[in-house]
């Protein structure tokens, strides 16, 4: 179990580090075309191969892990930002109006696959980057929202938030005070898985090419140039995919493994 | 003859002794009452019994059940052992059932699981075993679900699963804790009736001295993981024997103040609750729990208000405190409304306090005793900041027992008792005219009961406190209270002053509530 956390921890450590190297330094410069070098199997001087264009594929999986987690991170950031404060609100009238609407929205946007919001979004304002961020954080309101909604309905029933009532504190104090310090762990490890579920989505959508357009680099895009060379230039569609494995695998083994450690009826199994 | 012989059982968990030198015995159609306070190794005793033992547990010593050596054979045999020759009673009525199966096939697959025998043949022996328990079919058809019943009746389903197979040893583990007094009352003469019918051996549970002393043949006292002394109950004579039977009987020094005007006045107060609604059409039906209450608190006054769960004394407690709206009648602290229009009375509502029962749920677990204590400060308009709000907090630690340094620390570095203390702290912080008590001493042990109420008892002195306790026990309203309501479904049916209502008890309802008291027999 601490195994998981460490190696978790360990695969996005690497990820964000490398993107957040990218920013100083990459192997070679992936701005311009040089046929010369295009379709190089990895080796020395391109450690991963290039591409059809002659890109280092190493350079490219760096600066496209920026994309991928800036992505996730604002698509997480939006979802919690918006989904936890009405979560917590449907809690505080819990079975009035405003439970009730925020429930349903939630309903509605479930109906949807991610995808198909991202089409319905692109149609309308183009491809791009932040039009899929706004997808992809649009999925997320609701998740955070019931969860939310669900833990805290559990602690309104505890006897120190029946006592704070007392005290003359109102919902929101509540909510700010006693509830979401308590379910602040839940959101966490929600916010990791979701956060890898971003970074797939994120691929998913630069893949089919309503993400981040080109010459941003994109781990998605990246495996929709490889598709035609994949016979004469299996690496180019190698590398990318092996990217985003490790990196969700990562996320995935970090939020279990936190969940483990942050969930105290599993901590005292554990002891 | 010796059914059950435990000698010099010593247990440790991990690296954590628990159990020292324990040695008792149960014979046939014997009650033996173990009885120690949270934390003495009771129910470990009694898991050790039937080696249900935690996980890195380590037993030594000789346990011998029916002629079995249990510590020695292996969890196969162990496991025909159990519920065939050993039954098993819990605490908890509430979890103990599985929600989604009737009553009678529970009962039936206590049976199957030991026994080959046909579906048709355990269901009409589970019938049987509901009948011994008081729970006829023609009232209490087997196809009910647990949901259906109450607390004492899922309890008593819980008893004839544990005896189906006619067990010859029945443990029972606090069996009666969770339950109302008047409730408790008819279970315990359950237990003893088939102990006697069946002659079974039974190693009764519990906390509570008064509980078992009725009912127990001899009685085991357990402190600290030893056990301290062994006898029939009129014989018991260690100090803390002695300590424990003081405290089960105590009573805290009332002195009579002079009752001043009316503090709290409750007028014809009603409280509904919408109900299910019958059918796809019907209207929404309504369920009152509270149900026409009237009745004054002088100034000063300690008021018990007793009822058994589902009276509606806690929804009465809320709409007191101002968290609950009423449908009709009116509640008044002072002369003032507690609802003004439909928002609570702040002016109001800093002038009184609650303690709730449950010391494990009462605080937030991130927060400190500083902050958890400091928190009716803000239904103060004036509130002390800073250093003056620190000593405040102080002050209020000190006065019911703690340490001022002790509001730097998270409330789980705390004790139960110790926690209930907090709560009296935060309670008290403002200095309210009134302090609601919701079944403040239930979930303590006797000994800690006493201090606590003790210490209530001073503060009402030193600080002029009015008191309306409320509790489904009646023997802790005796002790502390001038004048007591007793309310059943929704209604005051009985109010006068304490020693006059246990005297002299007019109602039927209150009447059997004082029979229900497990009273300790008389020591000559």
């Amino acid at each position: 179990m601490k195994a998981g956390l460490i190696l978790g921890a360990g695969l996005a450590g690497v990820f964000v580090a490398a993107a957040l190297v990218s920013f100083a330094w990459v192997p070679h410069d992936i701005g311009g075309v040089d046929i010369a070098a295009r379709l190089r199997p990895p080796g020395a001087g391109h450690l991963l191969g290039t591409d059809h264009f002659g890109r280092d594929i190493l350079s490219m999986i760096m600066v496209g892990a920026r994309t991928s987690i800036a992505v996730a991170l604002v698509a997480v950031g939006i979802g919690i930002g918006v989904g936890v404060p009405l979560g917590l609100w449907a809690a505080a009238r819990r079975g009035s109006w405003a439970d009730e609407v925020i429930s349903r929205a939630g309903d509605l946007i479930f109906a949807f696959p991610s995808l198909l919001i991202a089409v319905m979004i692109t149609a309308v304002f183009g491809p791009s980057a932040v039009n899929a961020i706004i997808a992809i954080g649009i999925f997320n309101i609701p998740v955070f929202a019931r969860l939310a909604r669900g833990a805290a309905m559990s602690l309104w029933t505890r006897d120190y938030v029946l006592a704070a009532r007392v005290a003359g504190k109102g919902g929101f104090r509540i909510s700010a005070e006693h509830i979401l310090p308590n379910i602040a762990n839940l959101l966490i490890v929600q916010g990791t898985i979701q956060f890898s579920l971003g970074i797939l989505a994120e691929a998913g959508l630069s893949y089919v090419g309503l993400g981040a357009q080109p010459p941003v680099p994109s781990w998605g895009r990246m495996l929709a140039d490889s598709q035609t060379m994949i016979a004469i230039a299996p690496h180019m569609a190698l590398f990318p995919g092996l990217a985003i494995l490790l990196t969700v695998l990562g996320l995935n083994l970090l939020g279990d493994g936190l969940r483990d450690l942050l969930d105290p009826r599993l901590r005292r199994r554990r002891t | 003859m010796t059914l059950l012989s435990i000698e010099g059982l010593g247990l440790s968990i991990g690296a954590v002794p628990v159990l020292h030198d324990v040695s008792l015995t149960v014979g046939k159609g014997e009650i033996v009452g173990v009885i120690g306070e949270s934390g003495s190794g009771k129910s470990m005793t009694a898991l050790a019994a039937t080696r249900l033992l935690p996980e890195g547990a380590q037993a030594r010593g000789r346990i011998r059940l029916a002629g079995h050596d249990m510590l020695a054979l292996p969890e196969r045999q162990l496991c025909r052992i159990r519920g065939r020759d050993v039954g098993m009673v819990f605490q908890e009525p509430m979890t103990a059932l599985n929600p989604l199966h009737s009553i009678g096939r529970q009962v039936a697959e206590t049976i199957r699981i030991h026994e080959r025998t046909s579906r048709a043949d355990a269901m009409a022996r589970a019938a049987r075993a509901l009948e011994r328990v008081e729970m006829p079919a023609d009232r209490f058809p087997p196809g009910r679900f647990p949901h259906e019943l109450s607390g004492g009746q899922r309890q008593r389903v819980g008893i004839a699963m544990a005896i189906a197979l006619r067990p010859r040893l029945l443990i029972a583990d606090e069996p009666t804790t969770a339950l109302d007094v008047t409730t408790q009352a008819g279970v315990l003469r359950l237990i003893r009736r088939l102990v006697d019918e069946d002659g079974m051996g039974c190693l009764l549970i519990s906390h509570d001295l008064g509980v078992v002393a009725d009912i127990a043949d001899r009685i085991v006292i357990m402190r600290a993981g030893r056990v301290v002394e062994t006898g029939r109950f009129d014989t018991l004579s260690h100090p803390y024997s002695q300590a424990l039977l003081e405290a089960s009987t105590h009573v805290a020094p009332k002195d009579a103040r002079p009752a001043g005007a009316p503090l709290l006045q409750v007028s014809g107060v009603v409280r509904d609750y919408p109900a299910p609604r019958r059918g796809w059409l019907g209207r929404p039906g309504q369920f009152r729990a509270v149900d026409g209450v009237s009745f004054d608190v002088a100034r000063g006054e300690n008021v018990g208000l007793v009822g058994g769960s589902g009276c509606g004394k806690s929804t009465l407690a809320r709409a007191i405190l101002g968290l609950e709206e009423v449908q009709a009648g009116e509640i008044r602290l002072d002369g003032q409304p507690v609802f003004d229009g439909r928002r609570a009375n702040r002016a109001v509502r800093g002038r009184m306090q609650v303690v709730f029962q449950d010391p494990y749920g009462s605080f937030n677990p991130r927060h400190r005793v500083l902050r958890l204590v400091a928190e009716p400060f803000h239904l103060l308009d004036d509130a002390p900041r800073g250093a003056a709000r620190d000593a405040a907090v102080a002050e209020a630690l000190e006065s019911v027992g703690l340490g001022a340094e002790d509001r730097h620390k998270y409330i789980h570095e705390f004790s139960g008792g110790q926690r209930q203390r907090i709560a009296i702290a935060r309670a008290l912080v403002i200095r309210p005219e009134l302090i609601v008590l919701d079944e403040a001493v239930s979930a303590l042990d006797v000994q800690v009961r006493a201090q606590i109420l003790d210490l209530l008892a001073d503060l009402g002195r030193r600080f002029g406190l009015t008191y309306l306790f409320i509790s489904h026990d009646l023997s802790v309203v005796r002790n502390v209270t001038d004048r007591v309501l007793v309310m059943q479904s929704g209604r005051i049916v009985e109010s006068g002053p304490t020693e006059q209502v246990f005297a002299n008890p007019r109602h039927a309802y209150t009447r059997s509530l004082i029979e229900a008291v497990p009273a300790l027999p008389r020591v000559g």
